[in-house]
């Protein structure tokens, strides 16, 4: 039996609560990230991913002391990313409890960033957040589950660049060189995000997660888009992702981890059941 | 008093490993330390660590903790996780090669970048996920894990030791690994069991109730 493809819910987490409307039934407080982490947990979600959303400092201390209850009782990996800028910041979230930290905005920024840390802490704890949009031309709606052949039939090879600041600013920097190069650097892992279809429920940009998890030899979690159980499948089938995240079908109650577990495991998938 | 020495040479998440402790057995005195006094004096050892081998001897010696657990270990229940496991063994691919412990015969090897599975998929390194174990000898610290359990690595090197009767379970990943050790007083595994939910807590527990035997 080979190694399982990883199913991870991602939490938002602002000023130490839980955000983006978690919706557990028979859960007493909602917002408390240990309380969610521990649902999910029960659920059998493989890995568990805070993103501190905080706009303040001192919200973004408080992540700190969520990371550290949330590691005192939930006993699965634990990645945390958002407003992390030195290696500072990594050793401080390293201490706290988390087994990785996902480096983004501060990357592109800083490049060696990401080699100073893994040099320090080891590249098996460095994530690399790498958000990107499609810039070869206008975005197509495809179906769920298809690639995007229109794209390769008008003539023009997709081309995807690397955005920070939750997607808002261009850089320029082309994804599949940049995430060649953060491998080069350290990185033990990649978090890639469509921007184009964060939020849509539309599925992985699968060209996308194809082309990057092939071009790398380090594990890509597919990340952007899923709205139902079989964007799930698609992302490891067809867009050969490692692992796969998700956050709108897990919080709202619409499917729990193990149903989609179950799902990707009848679908052939190897999965921790 | 049942007491344990978590020990603390500043390599990786030991806050993970204490908590899980406590968690398994909220009676016991569990210490992160490198205190040679609270090490001695403790009944069980855990040596835990991720990132490279270099770095962390180069840590031991400068705590001089080397020559103490290779000391400690002849004594007490002791054991080795992950980069703690490697550590044991006499030497290491990375970085060019460097030297451990030698308290095992073996040394950690790479796992190389053309590795491919069964359908000839390309393998990623690091090996990160969970993966299933089989158990290859009974063992008081594999009481109650379920044959085919799922256990939490991340690792880019894994141990070759020198006597196949030191190997305690294997692990498939473009070929079998050795993914725990066992030699007397001595358990050591690749994966990390205070990241591996229940199974990972019940080997944790069976380490507490272990009488190195």
């Amino acid at each position: 039996m080979a190694l399982a493809k990883r199913i991870i819910p991602c939490l938002d987490v602002d000023n130490g609560r839980v955000v983006k409307g978690v919706q557990f039934v028979d859960i007493c407080d909602a917002g408390d990230p240990v309380e969610v982490a521990r649902r999910y947990d029960t659920q059998g979600a493989d890995e568990l991913v805070f993103l501190d959303i905080s706009a303040s400092h001192e919200g973004r201390d408080t992540i700190v002391h969520v990371v550290e209850q949330v590691a005192g009782e939930i006993f699965i990996p634990l990645t945390v990313g958002g407003g992390i800028r030195t290696v500072e910041d990594v050793g401080r979230m390293l201490k706290a409890g988390a087994d990785k930290v996902g480096i983004n905005t501060a990357a592109v920024a800083d490049p060696d960033l990401v080699r100073r840390a893994a040099d320090k802490y080891g590249a098996q704890c460095i994530v690399v957040a790498a958000d990107a949009r499609c810039v070869s031309q206008p975005l197509k709606s495809t179906s769920s589950g298809m690639l995007s052949h229109s794209l390769r039939a008008q003539g023009e090879p997709p081309r995807w660049q690397i955005y920070t600041h939750g997607g808002r600013r261009e850089t320029g920097i082309d994804v599949i060189e940049w995430v060649q190069r953060m491998e080069q650097y350290g990185a033990g892992e990649i978090l890639l995000t469509s921007m184009d279809r964060d939020g849509t429920k539309d599925g992985f940009d699968l060209e996308l997660t194809c082309a990057v998890s092939d071009s790398v030899g380090i594990p890509v979690i597919a990340s952007g888009g899923v709205g139902s159980l079989p964007h799930l499948v698609d992302g490891v089938k067809l867009g050969h992702a490692d692992a796969v995240l998700a956050a709108s079908i897990f919080h709202y109650g619409e499917f729990s981890v193990g149903e989609a577990k179950q799902f990707m495991a009848a679908a052939g998938i190897e999965v921790r059941l | 008093m049942n007491s344990v020495a978590v020990i603390d040479y500043g390599m990786g998440n030991l806050r993970s490993v204490s908590k899980a402790l406590e968690h398994v057995c909220p009676e016991a005195s569990i210490h992160v330390t490198n205190d040679p006094t609270v090490i001695t004096e403790a009944d069980r050892v855990v040596f835990p660590g991720v990132g490279a081998l270099r770095e962390a001897m180069a840590e031991l010696k400068r705590l001089s903790l080397d020559d103490l657990i290779k000391q400690q270990i002849k004594q007490k229940p002791f054991l080795g996780i992950c980069l703690g496991m490697q550590a044991l063994f006499d030497s290491s691919e990375e970085n060019g090669g460097c030297e451990g412990l030698g308290i095992l015969p073996g040394r950690a090897r790479y796992f190389g970048q053309n590795r491919v599975d069964k359908t000839g998929h390309r393998l990623k390194v690091p090996h990160m996920g969970w993966s299933m174990l089989s158990l290859t000898r009974d063992h008081p610290m594999w009481h109650g894990i379920a044959p085919g359990s799922r256990f939490y690595f991340v690792h880019s090197y894994y141990v070759e030791p020198e006597q196949d009767d030191h190997i305690a379970a294997v692990c498939d990943y473009g070929g079998a690994f050795c993914a725990a050790v066992s030699a007397t007083n001595v358990f050591a595994v690749q994966f990390h069991p205070e990241k591996s939910q229940a199974m990972g807590l019940r080997l944790l527990d069976n380490f507490m109730q272990w009488n190195g035997q």
